[in-house]
């Protein structure tokens, strides 16, 4: 049991997965291209679970829901642009989605957040399920459940690069490199909101003590508001990109399960951990669905995720960047 | 008036401590027993016995092994479903596997199945609190899912993936009809209630509390985390199991792994927190509203005369059912067991108002 306290056990843990990544390139039937492909291939999906991951921290970090409708508010946001733009150009669409997704922030904290307030934290996870239900069929009653393509223009051929260094390249999906941008650019942009707006300290002020948040006269009820504001554009951003990968269907909800290892291997209340745990589970996913998903008939990258997260767990039981608790009688 | 205690000493330890200590309440208890295993066989119809009944006494029965470990020890657990499909695929093997093999062992054996899982899963939780543990208990629904989904040992290695029950003969006797299912369903599950009741009332059930509480309070009185957190986990998995084992022979015959997928847990979920966290009779009365809300808002647009698709139907269905979950929890976030306790305290004083 001592073990799993040691601090230096997570840095064993790190080498030990980092031998794991490169063991594939060991074996005689593995090429170095490919191996390559595979790991940027699981870094790019690992981007965009941190996508939704990062709304998942942003409300937890603000109002301490554990918000289980992240991905339905994912289906939803994509739903709404993908119809909207069959009636508008998309620049227009995207500003109404975003309204929309304003709109639907506020209702929630009237309706659901304001009269729980102060109940425990399973009582408010349990109604962010209702709210998840309420926003499928919401959704597939106003905008029909059809499978739609969403198309912003993003460049589907993929390319090959460093033709020169190995012999036929390496093949790279340009719509991942936008993604990837895409992200890392609204990850920027959170930084720069939470750090130098007057707005976004007051959200980090809440985040660390509601109480001595709102003694000194922050407006608790409209920081939920601004939050769940900000956690519905992040899932149109989250939307729009999965939503040219797949199209807009009722299965693009379910990468918010993809988000919840990623999630608990960062930290609830941790940034910074939603990003890198995404990569970590995007690239442990791909990896392991390539290189030991044959030993086990396939089809492991549904739990391998989870598992590898709660081997991190054990050792750090807040996550790599969560806040570490003292508990007191 | 008639619900009054006032004049029923107790004279003993026995007296004070019994299951119901008041007597309105065994004679309630009592003739609710009478009327569910004498007259609901020769009063409900065929169809309310497989659509309604059997589905909510064992989903009750699941209910009330997850509220042992979410309301009484406050393990929040999403892998209920992979738990149940244990039970169901432990029943499965071993009824094809062993066939001379009593029934009822067979169902008490598969519920020990689910516990040595259960155990297995549960034992993060004394480094992992919170919602980190209940994320991590989707690892165990999901493994779970994977395995009998691809693992041809436990399906006996059927093309499709789906498998079927044997005949429900135990002592020579086979129970076929509705009526007769019925019947074995509710003997078990009345029998495991009052062993749920017994146990949460005891030294075991009350270290479960301790712990939901105040794990770290509790671990200073003298409460091992490690035996506490573990025997939960155990128990309900346990009754899981065997909810899992009943909803695969008794309810569904044949079934696939989807059956129990994580929408299950959720489900469950739903019942214990509707129900009422850290209640039994909760878990009966959540079951029964899960059970019978989608039936009834299923045909609601027909009784109205509202002419809708099927499509659109599933989806307001949908709607409601979130918006409803949502207002209960507004409304009453301890529950309808809560709710019951109310009407009594209210029944108590009526009709005077003090």
């Amino acid at each position: 049991m001592n073990l799993f306290q040691k601090k230096w056990m997570t840095w064993v843990l790190f080498a030990l997965l980092a031998m794991g990544a490169v063991a594939p390139l060991f074996s005689a039937d593995t090429r170095l291209p490919g191996w390559i492909e595979v790991v940027l291939g699981g870094l790019m999906s690992g981007v965009l679970y941190s996508l939704v991951a990062l709304g998942l921290v942003l409300i937890f970090k603000a109002s301490g829901v554990f918000n289980f409708a992240q991905g339905a508010m994912v289906l939803f946001a994509a739903l709404s642009l993908v119809r909207l733009m069959e009636m508008m150009p998309f620049a227009v669409a995207f500003l109404a989605t975003v309204a929309i997704m304003i709109a639907l922030a506020w209702l929630i904290e009237r309706l659901v957040l304001r009269p729980l307030v102060n109940q425990e934290g399973i009582v408010l996870f349990m109604a962010t399920l209702g709210i998840a239900y309420f926003l499928d069929g919401l959704g597939q009653t106003i905008w029909g459940s059809d499978v739609y393509t969403l198309d912003v223009g993003m460049p589907k051929e993929p390319k090959i690069i460093l033709e020169s260094v190995f012999e036929g390249g390496i093949l790279v999906g340009m719509e991942d490199v936008i993604a990837a941008v895409l992200s890392a650019a609204l990850v920027a942009l959170l930084a720069l909101f939470f750090q130098k707006t007057g707005t976004g300290r007051a959200l980090r002020a809440v985040a660390d003590d509601h109480q001595a948040a709102q003694s000194i006269g922050i407006p608790l009820n409209r920081i939920w508001v601004i939050v769940w504001s900000v956690a519905g554009i992040v899932a149109l951003v989250a939307g729009i990109i999965w939503g040219s990968k797949l199209g807009v269907q009722f299965s693009l909800q379910l990468v918010a399960l993809k988000a919840l290892p990623v999630v608990i291997l960062g930290g609830f209340t941790s940034i910074p951990g939603a990003i890198i745990g995404g990569l970590i589970i995007g690239l442990g996913e791909k990896l392991s669905e390539v290189y030991l998903g044959p030993y086990f008939g396939g089809g492991i990258e549904n739990w391998f995720a989870y598992v590898l997260a709660l081997v991190f767990l054990l050792f750090r039981p807040e996550g790599l960047f969560g806040e570490r608790h003292i508990d007191r009688v | 008036m008639i619900y009054r205690e006032a004049g029923q000493y107790k004279t003993s330890y026995e007296a004070d401590q019994q299951l119901f200590p008041i007597l309105q309440d065994r004679v309630f208890i009592l003739l609710l027993l009478a009327f569910v295993f004498g007259a609901m066989p020769f009063l409900a119809s065929e169809y309310l016995f497989r659509a309604i009944l059997i589905p909510f006494l064992i989903l009750a029965l699941a209910a009330i092994g997850l509220n042992i470990l979410v309301g009484f020890c406050g393990q929040v657990s999403l892998g209920t479903g992979g738990f149940m499909a244990v039970g169901a695929y432990a029943a499965y093997n071993l009824a094809v596997r062993v066939p001379d093999l009593n029934l009822l062992v067979v169902f008490l054996l598969s519920g020990l199945a689910a516990t040595v899982v259960g155990v297995v899963f549960g034992l993060p939780s004394l480094r992992i609190k919170g919602f980190y543990l209940a994320v991590a208990t989707l690892a165990a629904q999901f493994f779970l899912d994977w395995a009998f989904a691809r693992i041809g040992w436990f399906t006996n290695y059927a093309p499709s993936g789906s498998v079927a029950a044997p005949a429900l003969t135990i002592f020579g006797y086979t129970f076929q009809s509705p009526v007769q299912k019925y019947l074995l369903v509710l003997s078990i599950v009345c029998l495991f209630a009052l062993v749920a009741r017994n146990l949460t009332r005891g030294a075991i059930g009350r270290s479960w509390m301790a712990m939901r509480d105040m794990d770290v309070a509790a671990e200073v009185i003298g409460i091992r985390p490690l035996y506490a957190k573990v025997t939960a986990f155990a128990v309900s998995s346990f009754f899981v199991g065997l909810a899992g084992a009943l909803w695969a022979f008794v309810y569904l015959g044949a079934w696939e792994p989807l059956a129990f997928d994580v929408n299950r847990s959720f489900q469950l979920l739903f019942m214990v927190i509707i129900g009422g966290l850290g209640s039994i009779l909760g878990s009966f009365l959540g079951a029964a509203f899960i059970v019978i809300l989608p039936l009834v808002l299923n045909q609601l647009p027909g009784w109205l005369g509202i002419d809708m698709s099927t499509a659109l139907i599933s989806h307001i269905e949908f709607m409601t059912f979130g918006a409803l979950i949502v207002f209960f929890l507004i409304v009453e976030p301890h529950g309808l067991a809560r709710l019951w306790a109310i009407g009594k305290e209210k029944l108590r004083l009526w009709p005077f108002p003090h």
